[in-house]
């Protein structure tokens, strides 16, 4: 009888790749329901890196979640299946399988500072295209719209100007093209 | 359209279903409802258990026994949570069942009022569904579809939680008429084009195996039936999981026994060795399984699951089809035939298979001839296996059903209980729950009045839900509780044994009740039975007593339950009972992590 090491459970995981997708989940607006996506996460041990909800169609009162997540392939099939399964779930889209799409992020950013400071901040705001929304003789709130990576460069770019705050909604995505993700009939 | 208080619809709803039976516990926040149980006049029949615990698995055993929708009735707070256990057992089993909780007025949610607690966020995780039900309009709605979701697609417990004053309120009832839920689809058939692939794969398989499980039995008489006629036309050799004893009858020489963790020889052996895995409606569980990197190298595999979640999440498998049992199998069935792989059709297709598989089943005969289940008999003291034997020769007659609670007593029950109809065995499978055995023997009984239902329970097991002999009593429901009492928690034992040096940490119950007095202080009959010649005679006494019973069966306390698959080994490395002494080296340090 041979003595290696081994395990019940799955030890393929180890040998394959983690990739990273982004999840439209169409939901029935329904008290409870972010609670039950949420529990499916936590409680089979998935990763949430972003998550944004919100009604899209007010008289079907339906909710489109955007999940960003990563896993294994298996673990991903695995998540797409288990949220499929919730009961108010209707549709489940792996965005970044399905075909080109548009990931976007919305941040908006506080910047104290003085002088020179204060210059630089508004020309560096005007390279990212973010725009100003507030502003005191010694603060500006920016907003900017873009990918993530966007948003995190110009994050970084704050910092030794003045960043003392930042609140971003997480990635909503959409298909290019003119199909449209629609709940079943 | 009639007018009527929430407490109303709540028995308009459970009558419209074709409920008969529901088993409950009152409490402050449910009493509305009693209330209208009482002036309803019984037109649904309570029954009243003694822990909300008993209420579940009593419905359990109900819903397995009759394929039906198992009921519940339980009050906020305490009654809630006594629950879950319940529920989780039946998740896990994939069992129907609507569970009516009652929950403190809408305006003192959230305000931690005397028995509140968030029922709905305790039961989120362990239920297929559940509702708050906040206002009057929706609650007709709120029961008809608890129903619909516990009994379609793959079953599960649904949880509707009713607020005291929504079950005063007054609103108007309509029964339903055929509704379709806005979201929810189950998807039944299966692809035409893969059921056709699939029978290609059989056609084509020189070492198959049918690989069965719970979805069968969930499937419905006719999935059994469907398979039945599968097996003889195609020759292969079946195996079955914990779940789905019973689909096929176990008298059959196609039969190979269980698989898994305290599986035949031979049906892990073929299992590892098989070059095409049909499983059908079973999951691919750890208990199943083994080693996964060890699992059935050389085979391809078909796997048909109701449930898209179950394909492809511990094994990867070469075909998956997404339907239920019963229509995949019909589907394959015709399939077959229209395949016609032999000259003639059934039943000669059958023989012209065999003659091909011959060189597999000469193989499966040398596994079988290990006799891996065979153990030494002694004339001086009741051999667990040897009790579960007679208990099985005189009860095989008859019109039987079988419960268990969870260790070794009930791989033993699995092992030697050769099932020959589905529905007839109602064990904890997934969760494992200790307790689960005896308050599903009162479900049965109530379900079958005049079978003969047997809770073939450890001596351990049995504590924890014993209260609810006290039910079966009340009822006259004349269950026997069949206790295989080694005075161990023998499962336990045997793994600290094999594990953790023999120290036998807490395993040992020092003060046991003598369990004849407990059945007398319970108004149930008692039968002790310490002998191997007094074994047969008392086990007819159990038969004929049409009272509940508690039969204490003192057995060997040093008994094993064997073959096994140590943890983290493959299904050809099992051990046999008489390779006890190789026992000690064989777990390896990584399987000591896994139970």
């Amino acid at each position: 009888m041979s003595t290696t090491t081994t395990t019940h459970y799955p030890a393929s995981t180890r040998t394959e790749q983690v990739e990273t997708r982004t999840l439209c989940v169409l939901v029935d607006n329904e008290p409870g329901v972010l609670a039950r996506v949420i529990g499916l996460f936590s409680g089979r041990g998935y990763n949430i890196d972003s998550l944004t909800v919100s009604e899209t169609e007010h008289e079907k009162h339906l909710s489109r979640i955007t999940i960003v997540t990563r896993g294994t392939p298996m673990v991903l099939e695995q998540i797409k299946n288990q949220l499929d399964r919730l009961v108010p779930v209707h549709r489940v889209v792996d965005i970044t399988m399905a075909g080109p799409s548009i990931q976007r992020e919305l941040a908006m950013v506080k910047v104290r500072g003085k002088d020179e400071h204060r210059m630089e901040a508004l020309r560096l705001a005007d390279a990212f295209r973010a725009r100003v929304i507030d502003a005191t003789t010694e603060s500006f709130v920016f907003e900017i719209t873009g990918a993530s990576e966007k948003i995190e460069s110009f994050i970084n770019l704050m910092l030794p100007v003045g960043l003392v705050e930042v609140s971003r909604t997480g990635i909503v995505a959409i298909a290019r093209g003119p199909e449209a993700m629609l709940s079943r009939a | 359209m009639t007018e009527m208080t929430g407490a109303e619809m709540v028995i308009e709803a459970l009558a419209d279903q074709g409920v008969e039976h529901i088993f409950g516990y009152p409490g402050g926040a449910v009493l509305p409802i009693y209330d209208a149980l009482f002036q309803s006049q019984d037109r649904v029949r309570h029954i009243l258990v003694r822990h909300e615990q008993g209420a579940v698995h009593a419905a359990e055993g109900y819903a397995r026994s009759t394929g039906k929708v198992g009921c519940v009735l339980v009050t906020s707070g305490p009654g809630a949570t006594n629950a879950v256990t319940g529920l989780t057992d039946a998740l896990c089993d994939s069992i129907p069942l609507v569970v009516i909780t009652g929950q403190v007025p809408t305006h003192l949610i959230g305000n931690d009022a005397f028995q509140e607690c968030d029922t709905v966020g305790i039961t989120r995780p362990c239920t297929k569904y559940n509702y708050l039900v906040k206002t009057i309009d929706d609650l007709p709605r709120a029961l008809h579809e608890a129903f619909h979701i516990a009994a379609s697609g793959r079953p599960g417990p649904v949880v509707v939680d009713i607020p005291k004053d929504i079950q005063f309120a007054k609103g108007t009832y309509a029964r339903p008429k055929e509704f379709q839920h806005k979201g929810y689809r189950p998807r039944l058939e299966g692809d035409p084009d893969r059921i056709k692939q699939a029978v290609e794969m059989m056609a084509a398989a020189k070492r198959p195996l049918f690989y069965t499980g719970g979805g069968v039995i969930n499937s419905g008489r006719a999935a059994s039936e469907h398979l039945r006629e599968l097996v003889k036309l195609t020759g292969f050799p079946i195996t079955s999981t914990l779940m789905g004893l019973g689909a096929y009858p176990a008298a059959d020489p196609q039969w190979l026994g269980m698989l898994g963790m305290h599986g035949t020889w031979e049906a892990n052996w073929a299992m590892h060795d098989c070059d095409l895995m049909v499983c059908i409606g079973a999951r691919f569980d750890d208990r199943i399984t083994g080693r996964l990197d060890a699992f059935s190298p050389g085979s391809r595999k078909i796997h048909v699951d109701i449930d898209p979640s179950s394909i492809n999440k511990n094994v990867k498998v070469d075909l998956p089809i997404v339907g239920d049992c019963d229509h995949v199998l019909a589907d394959m069935l015709r399939a077959w035939r229209a395949l016609a792989p032999a000259p003639n059709p059934s039943p000669q297709a059958g023989e012209g298979r065999a003659e091909a598989l011959k060189a597999w089943w000469a193989q499966i005969d040398k596994w079988r001839a290990k006799k891996s289940l065979a153990y030494r008999v002694s004339n001086d003291i009741i051999k667990p296996q040897y009790a579960i034997e007679r208990l099985f020769a005189l009860t095989k007659d008859r019109d039987t059903y079988i419960t268990t609670e969870v260790g070794q007593h009930q791989m033993w029950a699995a092992q030697f209980y050769r099932f020959q109809e589905p529905n007839r065995w109602m064990t904890s499978g997934g969760l494992g729950t200790m307790g689960y055995g005896l308050p599903a023997s009162v479900g049965v009984q109530l379900a079958h009045p005049g079978s003969l239902v047997i809770d073939i329970a450890g001596e351990a097991s049995v504590m924890m839900t014993m209260q609810e002999i006290s039910t079966a009593v009340q009822y006259d429901l004349p269950v026997k509780i069949f206790i295989i009492n080694n005075k161990y928690m023998g499962m336990v034992r045997q793994w600290q044994e094999l594990l953790h040096g023999g120290r036998y940490s807490h395993s040992y119950s020092e003060a046991l009740p003598d369990f004849v007095k407990l059945a007398e202080a319970y108004h149930a009959h008692g039968i002790r039975c310490e002998h191997p010649r007094d074994l047969d005679g008392k086990i007819r006494e159990m038969i004929e007593v049409k009272r509940p019973v508690i039969f204490d069966c003192v057995v060997d306390p040093a008994e094993n339950c064997f073959p096994m698959i140590p943890s983290g080994r493959a299904h050809n490395e099992m051990l046999l009972g008489d390779a006890a002494a190789s026992v000690e080296d064989a777990v390896t340090e990584a399987g000591k992590m896994l139970v």
